[in-house]
């Protein structure tokens, strides 16, 4: 299945801004996170079709995946 | 004695109270600045510091903003900007709470940090700068960190609460005291480049949305540092919400964050649900 992922601020230097994805069915959020070599601590909003999710939702095909660093700086 | 409201009008330029009749007023009747802005406002006098606001703020909604109270959490990077700000907008009552001191690697951005200020309270230094540009401002220095046990008194009869900390943990704090108080509060978030901000109103939970459960205490902050222009640039964007919280005007930020990128100039909104807050930590 096909899947597209959006990366925000840091996590798109050497990476990518949104890319099209083919993925095996069951494919979670973590699954992503984990082939696109993302720091896991540094995760902060995770958007599946506009609605938050957590990192064990099951994606589907067509979903789009966003993903924000964790930003808390003041 | 002469009675301070034939004063004010004697003083005044059209509806326009000059700055050396208001201390002149303060002076000659002891009051302070302040109440003579107040006395002023009433009357229908618009200081005349406030002239420019006009076209968008009238002498009844400045009078508003002057019988507000904003209480101000953490008075680094954000916090000095958001200081700064609604002083010059004229909000009568400023509560600035912040436990550090001023430090060499705070002057790249922190409005308030000055080379002749190292090691001052940061709180006591919001008070100072006030104190110079807008004296009919109160400000409330607070040298203490927010925590749940003071929550409530630091936030008695607050209009508005603005989050200008620096960790997770604390403005997951700050927004539950916010909605336990019933008091709106406008949240705000820099690293690097990038930004973070949105305002939630009583009886609305940001937190679960902005901060899931299970996330690290700080964000890539950590990595990136902050340099001038992103604190300056959010909280701006939060003293824009708290105004319009104050005047009951306008559209706020709610059910949506916005997150900024100033590297791409790419602004995104992120919706903020109102049903169910999403699962597992990360």
């Amino acid at each position: 299945m096909r899947i597209t992922v959006r990366l925000f601020a840091t996590f798109r230097k050497g990476r990518f801004d949104a890319q099209i994805r083919e993925v095996p069915p069951g494919t979670t959020v973590a699954r992503v996170v984990e082939e696109v070599n993302l720091p896991g601590k540094e995760i902060g909003i995770v958007l599946v079709n506009s609605r938050h999710a957590g990192l064990s939702k099951v994606l589907a095909d067509g979903d789009t995946l966003a993903i924000f660093p964790l930003v808390g700086g003041g | 004695m002469e009675d301070l409201r034939t004063f004010l009008a004697a003083c005044a330029r059209g509806d326009l109270l000059p700055w050396a009749g208001q201390a002149a007023a303060a002076e000659r009747f002891h009051r302070t600045v302040g109440s003579v802005e107040e006395e002023a406002l009433e009357l229908g006098l618009m200081p005349a510091r406030y002239q420019r606001n006009r076209r968008t703020i009238s002498t009844a909604e400045q009078l508003k903003l002057f019988r507000s109270r904003v209480v101000i959490v953490g008075a680094g990077g954000l916090g000095g900007y958001v200081v700064e700000e609604l002083a010059r907008l004229g909000v009568g009552t400023l509560v600035v709470a912040d436990p550090d001191t001023f430090e060499e690697h705070n002057l790249n951005r922190q409005l308030l940090a000055s080379s002749t200020n190292l090691g001052a309270p940061k709180a006591e230094a919001a008070a100072e700068r006030v104190g110079t540009i807008n004296p009919a401002v109160r400000v409330v220095p607070l040298r203490s960190s927010f925590a749940r046990e003071n929550g409530a008194a630091l936030l008695s009869g607050a209009d508005a609460a603005v989050d200008a900390l620096d960790t997770v943990t604390a403005r997951v704090e700050l927004a539950r005291a916010c909605r336990e108080a019933g008091v709106p509060m406008v949240h705000g978030a820099i690293a690097g480049w990038y930004g973070q901000m949105a305002t939630q109103m009583p009886g609305e939970d940001i937190t679960p949305f902005i901060y899931p459960p299970g996330r690290e205490a700080k964000g890539v902050e950590t990595k990136l540092g902050n340099p001038a222009f992103t604190p300056a640039v959010v909280a701006s964007l939060q003293v824009a919400e708290v105004c319009k919280i104050l005047l009951g005007q306008g559209r706020c930020l709610q059910r949506r964050m916005l997150f900024l990128n100033l590297l791409e100039m790419e602004f995104e909104e992120v919706p903020i649900a109102s049903g169910a807050a999403p699962g597992d930590p990360g």
